[in-house]
Formats: structure tokens, C-alpha cells, sequence
């Protein structure tokens, strides 16, 4: 699609809102690109606006700047290319991590039986162990979300990396995490779905976090290993979550039968060397050759390989698979409870486009519900999305150790990134994330944040500073700063009262501002409002 | 799922329709003596195997069905075999600190019993459980303090989503706004940007943080040992439940508590007296047993229950794991348990007797246990209609 038709998309939502207009009276029509419109675009198609990127969209035009998003190999991404530079593991093959961090030797615990299995694991320094390969894919995700102006990228590996969701912590997945998102997810973040099922499916992290590679025919004899001579069978891990999690949905109309067929069709699936390079490799002594019926249709014998193959693309041109990734598109960009009409125009563009992601996100953005009154806000940030839109909106700036601290803090909000245990991934509703607990965590980032208690985070209150003197003057331009003139009465009233605060009415001048008012203080309420949780 | 917090935001017509009038104060009896009644249910997520963790050594067809994993049968002198509960179950070896509760009859299982759900889904099994602790919360018949519902761990459970106000809190020591000199100036500033104002489940939560912070501020309860001599584990369940402890040794109002503990979808390789799932089940006994002698005397107000999504099929798969299948096991601990008893029908494992020949069939449906609970234990007047669109099922007496 050309820029002029981008731009006559936007305008034509645009039109379409502003012709529901009677239904969302409460603020009247979307206003053709004005700045509401633009922060709203920059909260859901990335990590929030850093100071002046409304007035830099502005300049290049919004629809531009979303086209844009969507060919990010054009948009130079320096900075972020610059602090990741200093995470080595980023760029290693799996050989090479599993070289580089090699997993103790549980061998040496008979030398010292006293020792866990746990200590084995801690015994190298901390930068040789291999947890250190996570640690930096967290790290590296947390300073792309803050630093990469390709934001749409990275809001979509982060959404395909749930979908397809592997669990780091869970046996030899931390070796093969790095090339999974470097080499299957982020390739394709934008791409089409069929290129990221197949990748997943044959990726030794999907392979290994749900068992498929040690799927068998049955009464199979294990040839080497550890499991030498044993016998092994059917594993109908993979298959179950393949169709339920990845492709038609929990009520995608399949049956237990069909989880069955697709295990059996899947067998031979494996890994080839797992603790070196740890390839993909179809195994046909291990595969089931029998006849097999998935969804109706029949596989005959003999279809080795191809047998999985056919049930991807069986799943990819389902017409509940297109129904389902167009319900979760539309809960993350839009609203928790997608709008149906919506669902459908995108899963007709899945079905269209033979599900490519480039053209559903622009049916989305395209959308008179993407641009809605009651869609703005509506949505809760994850502890992810929050913690990277408030170092934004600070106009932080972070290395790669500033990443390690960044992931934590999302961790204590809930959200340990590459953590989530069920093949369900994170997920992507209000009620999961708001509760007591996680809301107190996310203050307590905000106090942090703002108190540059955050290792590696450099921020520069003073643009925000610059008119500490008059206190009126700099809430205001705090509330523009952070809250874009979404700021509601009762928190401008809070922070208002908060201005005679001895606390905040200092009398020294430092950094924070050359008069009388802590604009540190007052940013980390504002960081830690109501308004600030919402995207 | 549409909750009231949900409806506040979408006008007060919605509210004014579910907005139900406190019948069930006439039973409030339970109440006055002073202690309330707690709940502690225990969520073992990913689908426990109740064929190992309550073995059916009597059933012939059991250990034919598991050559890799199936438990050995009990037997005198054989300390690593299951251990004999009625002739035909046996305990895991690795729940053993479990042995006592049920010789003094504090401990009672439930076999068979599961999930209406169809689909295997460890996702869709849960719907049936949605919400159903947090409404037995906005039911029961005591007064209200913001510690009545509480979830351990960083994220609020499904089972407790609605709008009881449970709070949800991964650890005691750091429920508050912490840091330096700022803090106290910073919480004054952050309760009252949360204090008035918008309906939603935002302001909601935070103004229900900030009375939970304040009361267990003054209740301490982070400063409890535990008593009796008891030793948690040190592992997440272990903590979860020291703390659990904790509140209701400080009476700050807990009714329903609720923590769970991952690592029991075991597909590969699961184990049989040892192994992976041993591993999860010697924590699980440890950190209940701990629990029960923690609480000593007060354990009589206390009833954990335990659950899971669905259990996993009765024949091991090809990699000496199990996949996803139908019913499962529960353990009921505590005061007003009649333990020392498994309850419910037993089904059998002869493969006709198996659901769609592959599952140990459900006999009993778990929102029937769960209502016994909620009824009996917490007093609920009507706890079938804590199960929507569920008209209720015979109780099998495992509460007196």
C-alpha cells in the first residue's frame, strides 16, 4: 500500500467515526490526526510517546509515521543497535551457548553429594552462567521496547512471542530462546502467520517446550541417549496446544481424536544434536506411517514429513484460525472485548491475505473502533508495556544494565519476561494485571524510576524542570508531558494539593529544577496514577 | 466475565439489577462467635496426576496401565511403596507427612472428581471455576475487612476474579510503598489519586490496596513465626502458605485464601516413587503438613482444599508421561473434615469403564464438592448459585 492510500485509510476512519459520532457522544468525532489521535497510535502501535515524539509525527504526518512502523528494516534504529551491542549472547548461535554457558556437569555432584543441583548451577560467575543468556534476552527486549524506533516491531514480537509462547526456564529451552525470537519470531513478527507456525513448529524451543521431539510411533526403541533401548510413543503435548493455543482455538471445533491424528502426524519431529547446534530434523524411523484423519481430512500412509506439513497448512487455512489471531489482535490493539464486527473484517483479511500480518494491522488501523472515544484508554498496560512507556515518557534512556533492572521491576509487577510457565503465554487482559499486590509494585517502580534509583536509566528532569519556579506552570507542563490532557479531574486536584506539600515545595534549588517545586515527586505520582496504568 | 466493577463502569441501570440485597444475613450466626471460618484452596496448575498422588493399588487394572510409573503397591516394610489408606488407595510415598492428618482424621480425599468441561483444556477447564471464590466471598455472612479474600503470588487468580476485592500479593514484607524518605509523602499522594472518583476496576483496586496496607501495617503479621515447631519448605508453595498462616494468625479477617503451585503437567517423564512428580508432591505434602501444625488449634476453623483442572490419562503415553484427561484427585485438611475416608464413586480403570476409553471418568462433579465446601464450611445459604447456570448436586457429606 502506498503512503496516499495509507493516509486515505486513516481519513476514511476518520470519516467513519466522525459518522458514529451520535453513538460516542461523550467526546464527539476523532479529530482528523490531531494530537490525541497521534498519542493514542503511539500508546498502541508502540511503548508510548517520549517527549516530542507527538510534535516529530505531527511533522512526518500520522498515517506516514504508521506506515512507516510497518516497514521497520527501513527506519534506522542506531541507538537501540548501539546499547545492545553490549549483550554478547544476542548474536550467538545456539552452538555457541551452549559453548559459551555450558550446563554444569550434574556428573561432578558425586564428587560432592552434598550439593544441590541448584549450587552446581550457581557455581560459575554470574556472567558464565547459563541463566545469563535469559538475563540478556530480557534485558535486550526491555531496551528495544524504550530505545528502537521500530516500535510496532517490537509491540509484535512481544505479541507473537505470547502467542507461540515457550517457557525459558523449563530444560534445554534457555539454550535455544536466543534464536528462536532472533531467527522465527522477530523475522516474521510482520510477516504472515503461516511463516511463524512453521517456524515455531520447527524450532527446538517449541520442539522441546512441548515435548514433540520425543514423540514416537508406537513401541518405539530409543537407539541413543539417555533413554537408550527404552521404548518410547506418542506425545500429544504439542499437538493438543498446537490447535487449541496456536491456530483454531479452545472451541475451533476439533476433538480429541483430532489431537490424537495430529500427535501421530507429528512424530519423527525432533532435534537433531540438542545440547550443540541443535538442529530441526525429521526423524522417520520415529514416525507413525499409518493412515491418519485431521479435521476430516485423510493423510494417507507414507506421508513421512509431509504429514505435518499438510496439517499446518490444514490449520493455517481453518477459517477458526483466522477467527482466533483476529480476536487477539484485536483484544491488543483495541479493547479487552473485541468488537466482533471488527474481528470479522480482520479475519477476512487473514483469509484473504493468506494471514499476513502487515495487512490485518491495517485493517485494524483502519478501523473506526481503533480510533474510537471509548477504545482511547481502554486498555490496561501490561507490566511490560508500563514499565517501558514510563521510562519513555520520562525521556530515559537506558544501556544494557539498565535492561537487567527494567526486567525485574516488570517481574515484581508480574510480568518475568520469557516466564510464563503455561504455553497460554501472558495474557492480555485488565483483570489479570490489575490487583493489589502488582498496582503497589508498579508504584513502587514509579518512585524508583523517578528517583533515579534505576541503574543504567538516565533521565533529564530538566526539560520538565523548566518551570519549577511558578508550581501551577510546571504541573501543567507535567501533566502535558506525561499524561498528554488525559489527566481527569481527581488527579490534577490530588497533584494540585500536592504543590503546597512541604515536601514537594522545597526550598533547595538542585537539578530537579532551580526553584521551589519537586518535579521529581510530583512525576512519580503522576507515573503511578490511574491514568498513567491505561494505553 | 462481567463483573460488578465491570457493570459500575457501564452505568448504574446495570448495577441496580445485580445489585442483590444481603439475604444471607440471617445466617450470620457463624460469625459471632469471633473467628471466622477460612478457606484455603490450593490450585495445582497444570493438571495433577490423581492416579499417583492417590493410587488406586486395589484396581487391577492400575499398575498394567503404567509399567514405567505406576506406584508400588503398599507393603509391609516397604517404606518407598504407596502408603495404605482403606485397602484399595494408597498416599504417595512422598506425601507421607500427610499420614498423620489422616490417622486423626483431619484429612479426607475425593477421587474421580473433576471438571464438566469436555475439552482437556487446561484454560477451559478453569472457566468452571471462574469467580466462583470470589463471589463465596462477597456471600459469606461476616463483616467485611479488606483482607477477607487474599491470593498469594503476583497475579489474581481466575477463581478469584470478580468483585469481592481480593487482593492479590506475592509477599507480605513488600505489600507497601517502600523506598526512602519519600515514601510516606509518596503513599499519601498515590491513596488519594486512587481514592475517589471513577468506578472502575483501577480505583477499585487501589483503594482497596491502601486499606489492606494500612491494616496489615498495624496487624504485624510479617513478624509471626511460624509455631509449633513447624518447618515450611523453601519453596514458592511453601512461603505462600507460611504467609497465608500468617494472616490468619494475625486476625486480619481471611476467609478465602488461595495460592497455587505449577510443575504438575508432567508429559514427560513423570516418575514413579521418585522422579519429577515425586519432586512436586514431597513439597506439596510438606508445605500442607507444615501448614496444619503451624496453625495447631486454630486448624479447627481451617479447611484446605486442594484442586486442579482435570487429572491425566490413565495409560502413560509414550515418553513415561501422561497427557491430558478427565478426573483427578482432592484433599480436604482441617476442622469439620471427616477425614480418614476417600469419598466419592469410584469408576474403575477396566477400559470400558474409562470416559472416551482413555480418562478415568468424573463421578464427581467438583463444583458439587465445591459447593459442600462453601455451604458447610463458610456457611453460604445457596451455594450452588455460586456456579452459574448450575442447579447443584448431591453432597457427599465430607464436611460435618
Amino acid at each position: 500500500m502506498t503512503h496516499r492510500l495509507a493516509a486515505a485509510a486513516v481519513l476514511v476512519a476518520t470519516c467513519l467515526a466522525a459518522s458514529l459520532a451520535p453513538r460516542a457522544q461523550a467526546t464527539g468525532p476523532v479529530p482528523a490526526a490531531d494530537d490525541a489521535a497521534i498519542v493514542h497510535a503511539l500508546s498502541r502501535l508502540g511503548f508510548g510517546p517520549r517527549p516530542g515524539d507527538v510534535e516529530r509525527v505531527k511533522a512526518i504526518g500520522l498515517a506516514a509515521w504508521i506506515e512507516g512502523q510497518l516497514e521497520p528494516r527501513r527506519l534506522d534504529d542506531r541507538a537501540a543497535a548501539q546499547a545492545l551491542a553490549a549483550l554478547p549472547t544476542l548474536t550467538m548461535s545456539t552452538a555457541e551457548l551452549h559453548r559459551e554457558y555450558p550446563r554444569p556437569d550434574l556428573r561432578q555432584k558425586s564428587a560432592d553429594p552434598q550439593m544441590a543441583p541448584r549450587e552446581l548451577f550457581n557455581r560459575p560467575p554470574p556472567e558464565k552462567r547459563p541463566v545469563r543468556i535469559v538475563a540478556e534476552m530480557q534485558a535486550a527486549r526491555m531496551v528495544r521496547a524504550i530505545e528502537s524506533e521500530r516500535q510496532l516491531e517490537e509491540v509484535m514480537v512481544d505479541f507473537w512471542f505470547n502467542h507461540f509462547n515457550v517457557h525459558a526456564a523449563k530444560g534445554e529451552v534457555k539454550w535455544y530462546l536466543t534464536s528462536y525470537e532472533r531467527d522465527v519470531i522477530r523475522p516474521h513478527a510482520l510477516g504472515t502467520f503461516g511463516d511463524l507456525l512453521r517456524g515455531t513448529a520447527t524450532h527446538p524451543a517449541m520442539l522441546f517446550y512441548l515435548d514433540n521431539w520425543l514423540s514416537t510411533r508406537p513401541n518405539f526403541t530409543v537407539p541413543f541417549g539417555a533413554n537408550r533401548g527404552k521404548r518410547a510413543g506418542l506425545n500429544e503435548n504439542y499437538a493438543r496446544e498446537l490447535m487449541e493455543l496456536h491456530t483454531l482455538g479452545v472451541d475451533g471445533g476439533y476433538t480429541q481424536t483430532d489431537v490424537t491424528e495430529v500427535a501421530r502426524a507429528f512424530t519423527g519431529w525432533t532435534i537433531e544434536r540438542p545440547r550443540d547446534d541443535a538442529r530441526f530434523v525429521f526423524r522417520p524411523r520415529m514416525h507413525d506411517r499409518g493412515e491418519k484423519t485431521v479435521l476430516g481430512t485423510r493423510l494417507t500412509s507414507g506421508g513421512g514429513q509431509d504429514d505435518g506439513e499438510r496439517v499446518l497448512s490444514l490449520l493455517v487455512h481453518h477459517p477458526a484460525t483466522a477467527r482466533f489471531v483476529a480476536t487477539k489482535l484485536v483484544r491488543r490493539f483495541v479493547v479487552d472485548e473485541p468488537p466482533p464486527a471488527l474481528v470479522e473484517r480482520v479475519a477476512a483479511t487473514f483469509r484473504g491475505t493468506d494471514g499476513d500480518v502487515r495487512a490485518m494491522l491495517r485493517t485494524i488501523v483502519a478501523a473506526p473502533e481503533f480510533w474510537a472515544a471509548d477504545a482511547r484508554g481502554a486498555k490496561i498496560k501490561k507490566p511490560f508495556e508500563y514499565v517501558a512507556s514510563a521510562v519513555r515518557a520520562m525521556g530515559g534512556h537506558v544501556d544494557a544494565r539498565a535492561g537487567f533492572f527494567l526486567a525485574r521491576a516488570a517481574a515484581e509487577m508480574g510480568e518475568g519476561l520469557y516466564g510464563a510457565q503455561p504455553p497460554t503465554g501472558y495474557p492480555d487482559r485488565a483483570e489479570a494485571w490489575v490487583n493489589a499486590g502488582a498496582l503497589l509494585a508498579r508504584m513502587n517502580f514509579a518512585l524508583a524510576l523517578t528517583q533515579r534509583r534505576l541503574p543504567g536509566v538516565t533521565l533529564d528532569l530538566s526539560p520538565l524542570a523548566a518551570d519549577a519556579a511558578a508550581p501551577d506552570a510546571a504541573l501543567d507542563r507535567l501533566l502535558a508531558a506525561l499524561l498528554h490532557g488525559e489527566a481527569g479531574a481527581q488527579t490534577r486536584a490530588v497533584l494540585t494539593a500536592q504543590l503546597t506539600n512541604p515536601e514537594i515545595r522545597r526550598q533547595t534549588p538542585d537539578d530537579r529544577g532551580p526553584a521551589n517545586t519537586d518535579v521529581a515527586k510530583l512525576a512519580a505520582l503522576v507515573i503511578g496514577s490511574p491514568e498513567f496504568q491505561r494505553r | 466475565m462481567l463483573t460488578r466493577r465491570a457493570l459500575l463502569k457501564g452505568g448504574a441501570c446495570a448495577l441496580a439489577a445485580v445489585a442483590a440485597p444481603p439475604r444471607f444475613l440471617a445466617r450470620a450466626a457463624a460469625a459471632a462467635d469471633g473467628r471466622r471460618k477460612v478457606l484455603v484452596a490450593v490450585f495445582q496448575r497444570g493438571a495433577v496426576d490423581g492416579l499417583s498422588m492417590i493410587v488406586p493399588h486395589g484396581d487391577r487394572d492400575y499398575a498394567a496401565a503404567r509399567a514405567a510409573i505406576a506406584i508400588r503397591p503398599p507393603r509391609a516394610g516397604d517404606a518407598g511403596a504407596a502408603v495404605d489408606l482403606d485397602g484399595f488407595f494408597g498416599l504417595h510415598p512422598a506425601l507421607a507427612p500427610l499420614v498423620p492428618f489422616w490417622q486423626s482424621r483431619a484429612l479426607a480425599v475425593v477421587h474421580a472428581c473433576g471438571s464438566p468441561d469436555k475439552t482437556r483444556s487446561h484454560f477451559d477447564a478453569q472457566d468452571y471455576m471462574d469467580g466462583w471464590l470470589a463471589r463465596a466471598a462477597m456471600t459469606v455472612p461476616a463483616p467485611r475487612s479488606p483482607f477477607r479474600a487474599v491470593a498469594l503470588g503476583s497475579t489474581l487468580p481466575r477463581v478469584l476474579r470478580g468483585d469481592a476485592g481480593a487482593i492479590s500479593l506475592a509477599s507480605l514484607d513488600r505489600f507497601d510503598v517502600r523506598g526512602t524518605a519519600e515514601a510516606a509523602v509518596a503513599r499519601k499522594g498515590f491513596e488519594s489519586l486512587y481514592e475517589q472518583g471513577v468506578h472502575d476496576l483501577l480505583h477499585g483496586t487501589g483503594r482497596e490496596t491502601f486499606e489492606a496496607v494500612r491494616m496489615l501495617k498495624s496487624a504485624n503479621a510479617s513478624r509471626l513465626a511460624p509455631a509449633n515447631g513447624a518447618e515450611y519448605p523453601r519453596s514458592r508453595l511453601g512461603e505462600s502458605l507460611r504467609q497465608i498462616a500468617q494472616l490468619i494468625r494475625a486476625d486480619v479477617g481471611l476467609e478465602i485464601a488461595f495460592t497455587d503451585a505449577d510443575g504438575w503437567d508432567t508429559h514427560v517423564g513423570q516418575g514413579a516413587e521418585q522422579g519429577q512428580l515425586a519432586n512436586r508432591l514431597r513439597d506439596f505434602g510438606a508445605a500442607l503438613a507444615a501448614f496444619a501444625q503451624d496453625l495447631g488449634d486454630r486448624m479447627t476453623d481451617v479447611v484446605v482444599l486442594t484442586m486442579s483442572e482435570f487429572g491425566r490419562t490413565v495409560a502413560e503415553n509414550g515418553n513415561r508421561g501422561t497427557d491430558h484427561g478427565h478426573a483427578t484427585a482432592m484433599l480436604l485438611l482441617g476442622g469439620g473434615v471427616r477425614g480418614g475416608t476417600v469419598y466419592g464413586r469410584w469408576p474403575g480403570l477396566a477400559r470400558e469403564r474409562l470416559y472416551e476409553g482413555r480418562d478415568l471418568a468424573v463421578t464427581t462433579d467438583f463444583r458439587a464438592l465445591f459447593a459442600e465446601v462453601a455451604g458447610r464450611h463458610l456457611a453460604i445459604a445457596k451455594p450452588a448459585t455460586l456456579f452459574p447456570g448450575w442447579s447443584g448436586g448431591s453432597a457427599l457429606g465430607v464436611l460435618s
